[in-house]
């Protein structure tokens, strides 16, 4: 076993022990914690790849991001003693059979298709590769979507300053 | 290959490495062997800084509050720390009754490893650097922001309120400083093209394909070359970066007059001295960056050969002295800059705080970019 399947094995164990562990926990932070393993692991995978500049995305956006985010949530929301209710055993096993199912026509999805496995050594992508294409105009530029996003999330902080403001009367 | 040890190139020394282990077995092994080594290598530098800051912290708050500071144990009360370590190495890990032990456990260890992932890339001498991305910069930015997650989820499961109230504060300071910091070192990536930290080579034929942060520092700092957008850069960064750390004046995450220690109040022992560890390689890290972007990391100091032609003899003098006493030079001037910070001026309100950092701060950053932007532009650097 080359070391690059070993990672590739470990990182795939991570993520799929921790995903069950995020979403069967009780304790509503540490299911938070077993998420943001996910997404570390998931970074792992990137980094694998040599995409390096989406690995570090992943890592600021939802691990040093979102997850941040939803722990300071809970933090303001929740207390230690608090516990989810113990699920009802129809219930778990209905989703654990519509969970099962949908993984399983993944499964025969991915299958099918013939993926080819290449032997070329992963480049390294250059970042000035995607600063252009970010910022150009052109057919294969994403200057549109871009700053349709940076409107969008615009709006959206506006919109919390004007909800969280006092209204002075 | 023979071994070969080179004080101001270690890319032959780390390749002597290298080349062995893969001699000896499979490069399977040789990767987990080489992983091991630096693992160990670092684990220890680690352990020396962090003991060798306590002991300084300890001796420029004497100096400046006129004391003698530590002077009992060894020389000047150089191995007090290590004493302090071996206490705090004996004493008893209270268990905490009603906290979530698992997360309570786990937070000392979020701190270090992120410590650990932005010790990896920062490069120490020519040569001498775990790991080389093309992302460089936006790497540690990318593993620092996890720090954070360590303080809240200690501050949480100690089910104590003093360090509740910690972790939120620290958890809404860090992640408004950390805008500043992202935009100063922006700045630094305008000016320098790159967000490489150091060159890459061709194995065959040894040509540069990248250009690194350091390496291009070669004809002047980037303090020097930038200098008014630099310098705004440099400045607001050492704020951002000191605020970044939870160090004074912006230590209200353990505010001891107001939340006894804030969120490691109920650790002991040496979870305690975890956390106190991290926040002192926290602001060794912020030092090493700002040594790095601004200051040239490892590289000598230089003149740009606009002065004329003596300066080669003046950079061949300074080329002398190995690139690692450069680096470490550089990186103790700024942690005493940033510790002259804690112990000249008074905590701020953290009403203050956020005032300081939204409302100053990141529009002075904003401006500065489009100015470095237009200073790259026209060329106006040198």
């Amino acid at each position: 076993m080359s070391g690059n399947q070993f990672m590739f094995y470990l990182f795939g164990a991570v993520i799929v022990i921790f995903s069950i562990l995020a979403v069967t926990s009780r304790k509503i932070l540490r299911a938070a914690v077993f998420l943001l393993f996910v997404l570390i692991a998931t970074s792992g995978l990137y980094f694998m790849l040599n995409y390096q500049f989406l690995a570090a995305v992943q890592l600021t956006l939802y691990a040093g991001g979102i997850v941040v985010l939803i722990i300071f949530s809970i933090l303001l929301t929740s207390h230690i003693s608090e516990k989810f209710e113990p699920i009802k055993p129809q219930k778990s096993i209905f989703s654990a059979l519509a969970a099962i199912i949908g993984a399983v026509l993944c499964i025969i999805t991915l299958l099918d298709y013939n993926f080819k496995a290449g032997n070329a050594i992963a480049a390294d992508l250059d970042m000035t590769v995607i600063g252009k294409a970010l910022l150009s105009y052109k057919y294969d530029g994403y200057i549109l979507p871009f700053e349709v996003i940076s409107i969008l999330l615009l709006a959206a902080m506006i919109a919390s300053i004007v909800i969280a403001k006092k209204i002075k009367k | 290959m023979s071994f070969s040890f080179d004080i101001y190139d270690f890319t032959s020394f780390t390749k002597w490495i290298d080349v062995s282990l893969t001699s000896y077995c499979t490069p399977f092994w040789a990767m987990i062997w080489e992983m091991l080594i630096i693992g160990v290598a670092i684990l220890i530098f680690y352990a020396v800084v962090g003991l060798f800051l306590v002991y300084a912290e300890r001796k420029v708050c004497a100096f400046i509050q006129n004391r003698v500071g530590p002077n009992r144990v060894g020389p000047y009360g150089f191995i007090q720390t290590v004493a302090d370590l071996v206490k705090l190495l004996f004493k008893e890990l209270v268990t905490i009754k009603k906290a979530d032990k698992f997360l309570f456990n786990l937070a000392p260890f979020i701190v270090i490893i992120v410590n650990f992932m932005v010790i990896a890339a920062i490069p120490f001498a020519k040569g001498l650097h775990a790991v080389n991305f093309n992302i460089g910069i936006f790497y540690m930015m990318a593993v620092s922001s996890m720090g954070v997650i360590g303080i809240l989820l200690a501050g949480w499961s100690s089910n104590n309120k003093f360090s509740l109230i910690g972790a939120m504060r620290s958890g809404a300071q860090i992640v408004s400083y950390e805008l500043s910091v992202g935009l100063s070192m922006i700045t630094m990536v305008i000016l320098a093209g790159t967000m490489q930290l150091t060159n890459t080579y061709d194995p065959v034929t040894n040509q540069v394909l990248v250009h690194g942060i350091v390496d291009l520092q070669k004809d002047g700092w980037f303090i020097f070359t930038g200098h008014l957008p630099a310098i705004i850069a440099f400045v607001i960064f050492l704020i951002a970066g000191t605020a970044e750390t939870n160090r004074g004046p912006f230590d209200f995450a353990e505010a001891e007059s107001e939340l006894t220690a804030g969120f490691h109040t109920e650790y002991s022992g040496i979870k305690f001295a975890l956390f106190y560890l991290s926040e002192f390689m926290n602001m060794f890290i912020v030092a090493s960056i700002a040594a790095t972007i601004f200051w040239g990391g490892w590289m000598p100091f230089h003149l740009g050969h606009i002065f004329g032609d003596w300066v080669s003899g003046f950079n061949n003098v300074m080329d002398y002295i190995p690139p690692f006493v450069w680096y470490i030079g550089k990186t103790f001037v700024i942690i005493w800059i940033i510790m002259l910070f804690k112990w000249t001026f008074p905590r701020l309100r953290i009403d203050q705080l956020l005032t300081l950092e939204w409302k100053y701060l990141l529009p002075i950053n904003l401006i500065n970019i489009i100015l470095m932007a237009l200073v790259v532009l026209m060329g106006w650097h040198f």
